[in-house]
């Protein structure tokens, strides 16, 4: 025990106090950071604005299209010719041409000049009110009533309840379910893919190294193996702690100094939440009419306690932890079995299709989460831990999880068994290049 | 006295070949013991079922009269043939963990790890990592890991590859010193010369089987073949005439009236036989009995044994 604890220990201590893991943890933040801050800020910068000079000839259009706040209409009546004199002085940088036959006439297309080309959204909101507006004249022309036509065509919107255990209603929301499982299971696949290749080609340069043979002859190659795969969690937690901590630090921080207008009004809103939110504990307001609330924040909350928040992070450090421990044997065993990285490949591909399989088949779980193949993929211990964590928001029952559980603690011995005799084999076995028949002998290769 | 290591009847085969058949050993206390043989003879394979990196098939392994088992592994100490150490990792830090690992305390370790860097002249490498050292700093690290922990029995495997005739010398003298302190060396090689520098006694393993074991001394005593040099100064003729039914004549060299002669003993004269018999003929200026060298035994059991088995083949 001692001895594996030192073995740990050195794992642990050597990859935390590489440049490399400083750079990651530090790039890590930024990066995600950057992924939730860019978007946002990009949309907040792209608001060139458009003058669109219109030439209606047909006269349908005129004063009838809405101007937006990008996207402002000016309606004039000369010839192309002048205008288009206008697109090169300003102020216009769009102009648009319709012909007097464009109603009736579906091949008289209207045309649009720019100067410069215009995004793809501007043209689609062109297109989009103009259709409208042609589609409510030619109803008119037909003498429909406008009124009645909208009146049809009311939206429908589905309030989605489940009825729990003691009868009551409860609003669960299935986007919000989704993005949850699908977080954890995003942050699972990549944590194994990360951690576990990093336990590979720790493997790898002790065989390379020929260091292995000096360490085996004082502890057991299972004691090395399980040492290696321990430490590197260890560095994966360290590293995901960090991440965490330095994600939410930066982005308060750059949202406070970067989007302060905006937090003034989000606080505003969160007060007025806030606000709402007392008044429905003081008025004891019962549940329908919380859930009725327009307020889509207030549903957010209640979707945290449906959900059952805690329940979900105790699922994920479960599946978390037993698919990597599960994957890491694998890829240790495929580190042993090589000579280098560069050989990997024939046997790294078993690994991580099942890898990659199970996060294809989480996004049709998503559709149908209580089909027998989610049932199966979800209780199957080498796709378990991705495609569980999608299933989990949607109600699981307690007898598949419990046997989802069972099964990859059992995959996980068994696994980790296997790799071990691979292992124990492999990492004494230099130049040759190793076969699948090969490694299927090593496992019956006495101790 | 009780042997340190006992090697019974060890069988062991790997998916398509056996790597050791019916192999028996006994180890000596305080003694150097060599393990000789060809590439791909066994001697790793054995040497890892010492080291319980690998099990056998069948047979046994005693430590000191007991059954080898995990706890012995800390009176073990091992120099691989294939070794290294991590590149990365500082020298300092590196041979704390391999020390750590041999079961040392830290406190412990570290004293001994001074004791041993002075006495290489090395301190001021503790912080340096070892992919700044050469190869034969390396080694010298690796030594001094494989001993730190005072085992019992020490095994290297090919302990002098890779080293520099300097360190060479530092490695063969400190080999010796241990083993007059109380260790037991096991010493993979097939470097004969070092061999008959070094070891009491040897085993010689080819193919998978031992052909051979005892004391150098015995060996090269029954490997003997009464053959003597003798260089004189005379005539040739008279000395070869002399010589007539109670030696046979392997060979000669002459430069100018000094002759070289090498002769082998017929039947059962005596070396003074033959210098009675030439005496009246030359004028003898050196007379020396050739003792075979380990290389000589080496190559001729080695060579002899496939000789042996290509012929049983054939009548198979």
């Amino acid at each position: 025990m001692n001895k594996l604890f030192l073995i740990i220990q050195r794992e642990y201590f050597s990859r935390v106090k590489k440049k490399s893991f400083l750079i990651m943890t530090i790039l890590g933040p930024l990066l995600m950071a950057g992924l939730m801050i860019v978007p946002v800020w990009l949309a907040m910068r792209d608001q060139t604005e458009h003058q669109i000079l219109v030439l209606d000839h047909s006269g349908l259009f005129i004063d009838k299209l809405p101007n937006t706040e990008q996207i402002k209409f000016t309606y004039g009546a000369e010839s192309i010719q002048t205008a288009k004199a206008k697109l090169k002085d300003g102020p216009f940088d769009l102009i648009m041409e319709i012909k007097g036959d464009a109603i009736n006439d579906s091949k008289t297309t209207p045309v649009l000049y720019y100067k410069k080309q215009p995004g793809i959204n501007v043209e689609q909101y062109i297109t989009n009110t103009m259709e409208n507006i042609l589609f409510d004249y030619r109803l008119q022309g037909d003498s429909i009533d406008l009124n009645k036509i909208d009146k049809a065509r009311r939206p429908v919107e589905i309030l989605t309840l489940k009825v729990t255990e003691e009868g009551k209603d409860e609003k669960t929301n299935t986007e919000i379910n989704m993005a949850i499982g699908f977080g954890c299971a995003i942050a699972i696949y990549f944590m194994i893919f990360l951690y576990g290749s990093q336990v590979m080609r720790g493997v790898i340069e002790e065989k390379t190294n020929r260091i292995v043979e000096v360490i085996v002859s004082s502890v057991k190659p299972f004691q090395l193996m399980l040492g290696k795969i321990i430490g590197v969690a260890l560095v994966g937690l360290t590293q995901f702690i960090l991440w965490i901590v330095l994600t939410l630090f930066i982005s308060t921080a750059v949202n406070t100094f970067l989007f302060k207008d905006q937090i003034a009004d989000t606080m505003k809103h969160n007060s007025q939440i806030e606000k709402v939110m007392k008044d429905d504990l003081t008025a004891g307001v019962d549940k329908m009419e919380k859930i009725n609330s327009p307020n889509e924040v207030i549903d957010l909350f209640n979707n945290f306690n449906t959900i059952n928040i805690s329940k979900i992070l105790v699922c994920f450090a479960f599946y978390f932890l037993f698919g990597y421990l599960l994957y890491a044997a694998l890829f240790a065993a495929v580190g042993s079995a090589v000579d280098s990285e560069a050989d990997t490949q024939q046997f790294i591909l078993p690994v991580t299709i099942p890898l990659i399989a199970s996060f294809i088949i989480a996004q049709s779980v998503v559709t149908d989460p209580d089909s027998s193949m989610a049932q199966f993929f979800s209780i199957f211990p080498l796709t378990s831990p991705i495609v569980m964590m999608v299933r989990l928001p949607f109600d699981v029952p307690g007898w598949e999880l419990a046997l989802s559980m069972f099964c990859l603690i059992v995959g996980f011995l068994f696994f980790t068994w296997i790799a071990g005799k691979i292992y124990r084999t492999g990492i004494l076995m230099y130049g040759k290049k190793t076969s699948w028949r090969e490694l299927g002998k090593w496992l019956f290769y006495k101790g | 006295m009780k042997p340190i290591l006992e090697v019974k009847n060890i069988h062991k085969h790997y998916a398509n070949h056996v790597a050791l058949k019916d192999i028996s050993l006994i180890v000596e206390p305080q003694k150097i013991f060599g393990l000789l043989g060809p590439n791909g003879a066994g001697k790793t394979s054995l040497i890892r079922i010492i080291n319980q990196i690998t099990g056998p098939d069948s047979g046994e392994v005693l430590f000191n009269g007991e059954r080898l088992s995990p706890k012995h592994v800390d009176y073990i100490g091992y120099l691989p043939e294939e070794r290294g150490l991590y590149k990365k990792m500082s020298v300092g830090e590196q041979v704390m963990y391999l020390a750590q690992l041999k079961g040392l305390k830290k406190a412990d370790a570290k004293a001994k790890l001074q004791h041993w860097f002075k006495k290489f002249e090395i301190e001021n490498w503790w912080d340096k990592k070892i992919e700044e050292l050469s190869k034969g700093m390396q080694q010298k690290i690796q030594f001094i890991v494989t001993v730190l922990h005072e085992p019992k029995l020490l095994i290297l495997d090919e302990p002098f590859s890779g080293f520099d005739p300097i360190n060479a010398q530092l490695i063969k003298s400190e080999i010796l010193e241990l083993r007059d302190k109380g260790a037991t060396i096991i010493f993979s090689t097939h470097n004969m010369g070092s061999v008959e520098e070094l070891c009491d006694n040897i085993a010689l393993i080819n193919k998978a089987e031992k052909l051979l074991d005892g004391s150098v001394k015995d060996i090269r005593k029954n490997y003997k073949s009464d053959t003597f040099d003798i260089s004189f100064r005379g005539n040739l003729v008279g000395f070869i005439n002399a010589l007539w039914a109670g030696a046979e004549l392997l060979d000669k060299k002459s430069d100018d009236d000094v002759h070289s002669v090498t002769v082998k003993m017929l039947r059962q004269n005596k070396p003074n036989d033959l210098l009675q018999a030439v005496l009246n003929h030359a004028e003898i200026l050196s007379f020396q009995e050739i003792v075979p060298s380990m290389n000589d035994i080496f190559i001729a059991v080695v060579e002899n044994k496939t000789t042996l088995n290509t012929q049983s083949n054939f009548t198979e």
